[in-house]
């Protein structure tokens, strides 16, 4: 049974049809990346996939393990193990890192009906896991993403991704806004986080960051459907001939 | 023609209810001279309601109707009941003076400290102290605690003295359908360094019973004091409470209301600066639900040079509750550097829900810093979604995202025992919900 399985999905924001029958196939253990322009509806499937509020599903289904993915609440398909790496992760004043994670992590493991971490256990594991992406502990005593930088909050992304180990992580424009250190690193976090168990959605806008997360497969999208499928050359050839051809044949 | 009628029904109220218990009052001579008049101030207007400026957004004539009969004192099971109801709230190590149903019982409360001097208000104003019912700013409800009151706490703290435990002023209601009426006067000397925490809570026997209390602080020069008052009030209760600060030079005072229960609560806070160099920060939160109504209303009074003061306020209202913020600053001519600013946030989880912020600055000198700021609406639907992406159900997100609103509020209290006593107020509030 596939991992994620989305069948001709139809998607309105408000009026307008973002997603005109979107179909995209994915197994544990693999990596896709999406590609398009501005606009192709990249971010709507992954917003849609993570549940968030506002977008109207008019046709299609998403199947997550053979579950319908679209009848669940955010907060339980985050507990199945699909996780969003956010484009632009919000700031929250007031509730610090460390107390986030620790809520997060155990609301998922309670939903699973799993026993929670006690405060040593957790501790340890997120040390671990901050040091390996170079975050340091002052950033986790400090507000959820306040004051963070670009690459900061991107790396606290992916800290998460490693600390709640889904089955499914959606990398969205995960390069937007990091210079090409800041990506090395984030992109060797995700590296790491390669397994046969799960699998990755890297969503992108730039052929760059497949240099660093080098993906089994390569969808074009454009004007809300999956117009080509390949392997990671595509992404090159994209990066030669644009976007342009494709958004003629759409 | 409403208007003189509503005034008549609710002066007969009171009347019936002065009358009878005036041999009741402690005080003689000059204190019942003064009770009188108080009784003919508030019997000119009456309960305030919706056309007295102040009191515009908490019309208690509507929200209280009435003023309830005078509880009578607390007998031997009551004051047993009142004990078990103080262990909720009692702080370890503080000294604890506790007025039941408006009386001082001795027999619950600590002895003073070394540096602390105390007595009954009935003994002060058994002993003719009237400057007890003197109180400047001109309010019908302050006016009816003079006339009523039947006792309070009446504190002096020495100059230089060093409280190393808070003193705590806890009021229990034990009674039902009736009125405690406190007054306490709290003096700090100069230097001296106190904390001091009011507690309002209720028996389970309590019901639909009415708070009308007053406070008298003095803060001497160069002292600190920390006030944090709670309120956990039985859901049916009322509680009027006022609070008149004359604030020395060079003071750190900073003051946390909570108000956390209670049907109707009206807290009118009245600060005056009288010495110069004085840092005054209020900080408050209504946390409201149902068809609670929670009002707090301060008026914060430079009338001297170079004192700065701080208000963050937060409400959280749920339901159809009602939450209300006045907050008006004065400036006098010759308060030149004068800083001053206010902030107000409302919640509002409910559509229903009401939340209103009156902010008014009165400036009369013209080298001074001051501001403002009010803001009111839901939780923002962005940061929502990303605590439940990360797995959080939506009520514990919300929980998550309400802390933290109200954290502002909260951590500026230094005392990290205190600070934890009123979080935990807020989350269970908080668990409540879910």
């Amino acid at each position: 049974m596939p991992l994620l399985e989305v069948k001709d999905l139809q998607v309105r924001v408000e009026d307008r049809e973002i997603l005109h029958g979107l179909s995209l196939t994915v197994n544990k253990g693999e990596v896709h990346a999406i590609m398009g322009p501005n606009g192709s509806g990249k971010s709507t499937l992954s917003h849609v996939i993570a549940g968030k509020p506002g977008y109207e599903v008019t046709g299609g289904e998403v199947l997550f393990n053979g579950e319908n993915l679209l009848e669940m609440e955010p907060d339980e398909r985050a507990a199945k193990g699909v996780f969003l790496a956010f484009q632009y992760p919000v700031e929250i004043p007031g509730v610090a890192t460390m107390n986030f994670l620790r809520t997060a992590l155990n609301a998922q493991r309670k939903a699973r009906g799993e026993s929670e971490f006690s405060t040593p256990e957790f501790l340890k594991k997120v040390r671990g896991v901050a040091k390996s992406l170079n975050i340091p502990q002052d950033m986790l005593r400090r507000g959820v993403n306040v004051g963070f930088s670009g690459g900061e909050k991107k790396r606290n992304e992916i800290l998460q991704m490693a600390l709640f180990e889904p089955a499914l992580c959606i990398l969205d424009e995960m390069d937007s806004g990091l210079d090409i250190d800041a990506l090395r690193i984030a992109a060797d976090g995700v590296n790491a986080l390669r397994s046969p168990e799960r699998a990755m959605v890297v969503i992108t806008h730039y052929q760059r960051l497949l240099n660093y997360i080098v993906p089994d497969f390569v969808h074009v999208m454009s004007r809300g459907r999956v117009v080509k499928s390949g392997g990671k050359e595509l992404a090159l050839e994209l990066e030669e001939s644009g976007y342009a051809q494709f958004e003629d044949a759409a | 023609m409403n208007v003189v009628l509503a005034k008549t029904e609710t002066g007969r109220a009171v009347d019936n209810l002065f009358t009878p218990v005036r041999d009741r009052l402690p005080g003689t001579g000059k204190v019942a001279e003064l009770r009188r008049q108080a009784f003919e101030a508030y019997e000119h207007s009456g309960l305030p309601h919706r056309r007295v400026e102040e009191w515009k957004y908490t019309d208690l004539r509507v929200l209280l109707r009435e003023v309830r009969p005078l509880a009578g004192r607390p007998d031997a099971a009551a004051l047993q009941h009142a004990k078990a109801a103080l262990k909720t709230v009692a702080i370890d190590g503080a000294t604890k003076l506790v007025l039941v149903d408006g009386v001082f019982a001795p027999e619950l409360s600590d002895a003073a400290p070394q540096g602390v001097s105390f007595r009954s208000l009935r003994e002060a104003l058994g002993g003719g102290a009237s400057d007890l019912l003197e109180a400047s700013p001109k309010d019908a409800m302050i006016s009816l605690n003079a006339a009523l009151v039947t006792d309070g706490v009446v504190v002096a703290v020495a100059d230089g003295a060093a409280l190393t435990a808070p003193l705590q002023l806890i009021h229990v209601a034990t009674a039902a359908n009736a009125s405690a009426f406190t007054r306490s006067r709290v003096e700090i000397g100069k230097a001296a360094r106190v904390t001091l925490v009011e507690n309002f809570v209720a028996t389970d026997s309590a019901k639909a019973y009415q708070v009308h209390d007053a406070v008298l602080l003095s803060v001497g020069d160069g002292a600190e004091l920390t006030q944090v008052r709670l309120l956990a009030d039985s859901a049916d209760a009322a509680n009027i409470s006022s609070a008149i600060f004359d604030v020395g030079g060079k003071v750190k005072f900073n003051l946390f209301n909570m108000t956390a229960g209670g049907a109707v609560s009206r807290y009118q806070g009245f600060v005056t600066f009288s010495g110069e160099g004085s840092e005054l920060n209020i900080n408050g939160v209504n946390l409201l639900r149902g068809k609670q109504h929670g009002d707090t209303t301060l008026v914060v009074d430079h009338a001297v040079p170079a004192c700065t003061s701080r208000e963050v306020f937060r409400a959280v209202v749920d339901d159809r509750a009602h939450s209300v913020f006045q907050g008006r600053i004065i400036v006098r001519p010759d308060a030149q550097k004068t800083d001053g600013k206010m902030m107000t946030r409302a919640l509002l989880l409910s559509d229903e829900a009401e939340a209103d912020n009156k902010p008014e600055l009165e400036i009369f000198a013209d080298d001074v810093t001051c501001g403002h700021g009010a803001t009111a609406g839901a939780l923002d639907e962005s940061l929502l979604f990303y605590l439940r992406a990360r797995g959080l159900p939506e009520k514990e997100a919300q929980a998550l995202l309400i802390q933290a609103f109200v954290g502002e509020a909260i951590e500026g209290i230094a005392d990290e025992n205190l600070r934890e006593t009123v979080m935990a107020t807020a989350e269970r509030w908080l668990e409540a919900r879910a």
